[in-house]
């Protein structure tokens, strides 16, 4: 170091080599890829947001959501198993910021829109631990009780450039941001067909009710799985909530249809088991189900 | 008051506004850590997880980080370029202007309003105080040093100039967005882009925060407060230009398996690998430094901040990398695993190099002793203690869940349900807390250390007074 015409001693030059350096790396990973294609796809089915689904974004945004949620599907099996579909590049046109998120404290929300009922969301909300007993997701009570103000949403639409009716517009001060926000959920993942990764059929039905029915051990395996995953809409005893009743099912459904839905949903309505539970505990909890419409709920299983 | 007593005070400013935002920040980082095992600590809307996790990171990162950068960078220029700030003024007003812009900033993220980037959540208008902060800090750094008395420039120089330069550049790129409102703006750049430019920014606003500028401290402190001399002056040069290159290539490893185009998440792969090099280059340097003389381990305190610190960085150079790799990311990416290493380079890494800055300092600005070295020991090992316990409850909690989430029965359904997984680490989640109270602990006897060295050197400077 005790040449004193080095670049060490010139601080100018020596900024301008740094620039230099920093800036390759920058422009090959960062830069250049803003003016190629295949960083602007669409998909033909992707929608612009409606204001309200904007709204409920912006809210999304606001309470920090995407800290806790994210909003990619990863092409990984266990991923596709469990949320859906993977995510596609081309769902992204209309993503300002993106919210793909960087930890799951709670589960990935890319594929949540139409899984389950407008109601589910509002109550969800509110209540997270109704439907899931050690969730420690915070609640939301206020979102309740304030409405939407419609000069700024029409702002955020403009900033956007999104189109939208000035009915549209108006109709917003009717809205609480619960009802926004929920809106947004049902939005997500829409421009992408429903998907699961495991198919089934009438046929494992019958060769699992040949072994489950009538096996005590069996409903009260099944037992346990409704008080954990199907208890928050249809009561714990059976008795109804936000779903329907199933105390009495067998009246309005046989058991290969009970089977059939736990496994795959209803859309809107219900999401589809078949990913997150064996056969074996689908064929439990309609075995238990049969017990209990059999005892009337009356909770003969133990 | 004379030039140099001026600058001191400016100095200290820095660094007590250091540790204040420090305080807010790690109090309300313990209450975040309760909040994930148990929902009942989430009060009302301006206090929940999705609001105040951001809050903690950003009063931590720009509060007792930057703050920490901006003191320790100030004094250092001054011993560097034997010469004082050039603008002394503009330096106290840079300190005024970084605490109202910190407070104005925090109160803007408890209000919700956040552009959803990390590390880049301030909306535009706190973006351009930032930005006007930023500037001032360039035009007294580098009007310093052009003006300097010392022909050559220190390495630790070396390392300001490339953090003044590059944070410059990544904070305007990723923070272009649309003004929507006063309080509300949408990002420039859309999906896949919007996702690229931020994680450019995020990787490096680590590597140009919490890496660059600590070397700077290190390269510095090391040397003045253990009088052992820098083992490679060669080394250094090379670790600096091949770090300074490297990290800019980084960003997607952030997105691997999301929609991003493949190469761009190989790209990011392979420079995160090439990155252990130049990052054990200031290591091994380290390292060799303190071989020089073991035994100052035990009598000078501050070598053992400098030898975890280092240790720290070390680990957290070849974690971060291996993590970079697609088979590693899968199973932790997500998990807990990720803010366990975070952690590791924040509480290891970046404090214990500032706060060995910090105990080389004070006593400097007041011609004195530290007040208590028990009292620095006992620091030490808290937060030692605590950062490992921390960082290994994090890693065992993001292996376990990751292993959980990807678990399959024979029938090739899942295991576990995401609720049976997030159940399953509740434990390790108390431990933590348990860790950073433990940390805490340490980072309040540190705090009272620095008190009462300012308190025992002002009444030494005081009865200095009187007897004139």
């Amino acid at each position: 170091m005790s040449d004193n015409n080095s670049i060490y001693s010139k601080p100018v030059t020596f900024s301008v080599i740094a620039l230099v350096a920093i800036l390759v790396g920058s422009i090959v990973t960062a830069f250049y890829p803003l003016a190629r294609d295949e960083m602007h796809p669409k998909l033909d089915t992707l929608k612009q947001y409606t204001a309200l689904e904007l709204a409920g974004r912006d809210i999304y945004q606001r309470e920090g959501c995407s800290v806790c949620h994210t909003q990619t599907v990863r092409p990984l099996k266990t991923d596709v198993l469990r949320y859906g579909d993977y995510s596609k590049a081309g769902e992204n046109a209309y993503e300002r910021p993106f919210l793909w998120g960087s930890r799951r404290v709670g589960p990935d929300l890319a594929r949540i829109g139409g899984k389950y009922s407008d109601e589910w969301h509002n109550q969800h909300f509110l209540d997270p631990r109704k439907f899931a007993a050690k969730s420690n997701m915070p609640v939301y009570p206020w979102l309740e009780n304030v409405n939407l103000n419609p000069t700024t949403v029409e702002s955020h639409m403009k900033a956007l450039n999104f189109s939208y009716t000035m009915d549209e517009i108006v109709a917003l001060s009717d809205k609480t941001e619960l009802e926004a926000l929920t809106a947004y959920m049902q939005f997500i993942g829409t421009s992408v067909d429903k998907f699961s990764l495991v198919v089934f059929s009438e046929d494992d039905y019958a060769e699992y009710n040949n072994i489950v029915k009538g096996k005590p051990e069996a409903a009260v395996r099944g037992k346990s799985v409704y008080l954990s995953e199907c208890s928050g809409c249809h009561g714990k005893r059976g008795e109804g909530d936000l779903a329907m009743p199933l105390a009495e099912y067998g009246e309005d459904m046989d058991e290969m249809t009970a089977f059939m839905t736990i496994a795959n949903g209803l859309d809107g309505f219900m999401p589809g088991f078949i990913n997150t539970m064996t056969k074996d505990q689908i064929a439990g909890i309609v075995e238990y189900l049969r017990v209990m419409s059999a005892g009337a709920g009356s909770g003969t299983v133990q | 008051m004379s030039e140099t007593a001026y600058n001191n005070r400016t100095v200290e400013g820095f660094l007590i506004s250091s540790l204040v935002w420090g305080v807010v920040g790690i109090v309300l980082g313990l209450l975040v850590s309760m909040q994930l095992w148990e929902a009942a600590f989430n009060f009302g809307q301006y206090f929940t997880y999705g609001r105040l996790r951001t809050v903690h990171v950003n009063v931590l990162a720009y509060g007792l980080g930057l703050g920490a950068i901006f003191g320790l960078f100030y004094y250092m220029l001054v011993k560097l370029t034997k010469r004082e700030l050039v603008f002394p003024k503009l330096a106290r007003a840079h300190l005024w202007l970084f605490n109202i812009g910190i407070a104005v900033a925090t109160l803007s993220l408890f209000a919700g309003l956040t552009q959803s980037l990390e590390y880049a959540e301030f909306e535009w208008p706190v973006d351009i105080v930032v930005v006007i902060i930023w500037v001032i800090f360039c035009v007294n750094i580098f009007a310093t040093i052009i003006k300097r008395k010392e022909n050559q420039m220190y390495v630790s120089l070396w390392f300001m100039i490339a953090t003044a330069i590059a944070v410059a550049i990544l904070y305007l790129v990723n923070n272009m967005s649309i003004p929507a409102t006063l309080t509300k703006s949408y990002h420039i750049f859309t999906g896949l882009n919007s996702a690229n430019v931020e994680w450019w920014y995020g990787h490096n606003a680590v590597g140009f925060l919490f890496t660059t500028p600590i070397l700077a401290m290190f390269y510095y402190f090391l040397p003045v407060s253990t009088k052992m001399p820098i083992y490679s002056h060669r080394l250094s040069m090379v670790a600096f230009w091949s770090l300074i290159f490297t990290y800019l290539w980084t960003g997607a490893h952030h997105l691997v398996y999301t929609p991003l185009p493949d190469w761009l998440q190989t790209v990011a792969i392979i420079f995160s690998l090439m990155l252990i090099a130049p990052s054990w280059g200031t290591v091994v340097n380290g390292y060799f430094t303190m071989e020089s003389d073991w035994s100052k381990l035990q009598s000078n305190y501050l070598t053992k901040f400098f030898l975890a610190a280092v240790t720290f960085y070390g680990l957290q150079t070849i974690q971060g990398p291996s993590q970079a790799i697609r088979v590693i990311s899968s199973l932790i990416h997500y998990t807990d695993w990720v803010p366990g290493h975070v952690h590791m380079g924040t509480m290891g890494w970046v404090t214990l190099t500032a706060c060995a800055g910090m105990y080389y300092v004070f006593p400097k600005i007041y011609a004195t002793t530290v007040y208590s070295v028990k009292m620095a020991n006992a620091h030490f090992w808290l937060v030692f203690i605590g950062q490992i316990m921390f960082s290994l409850t994090m890693w065992i909690a993001g292996i376990q869940q990751g292993a959980m989430l990807k678990m399959t029965n024979t029938d090739g359904t899942l295991a576990y349900t995401f609720m049976e997984t997030l159940a399953g680490i509740y434990p390790y989640w108390q431990l933590r807390t348990v860790a950073g109270v433990v940390y805490a602990a340490g980072m309040i006897i540190f705090i009272i250390n620095i008190v009462m060295t300012i308190v025992k050197g002002r009444n030494i400077l005081a009865s200095q007074t009187a007897k004139a």
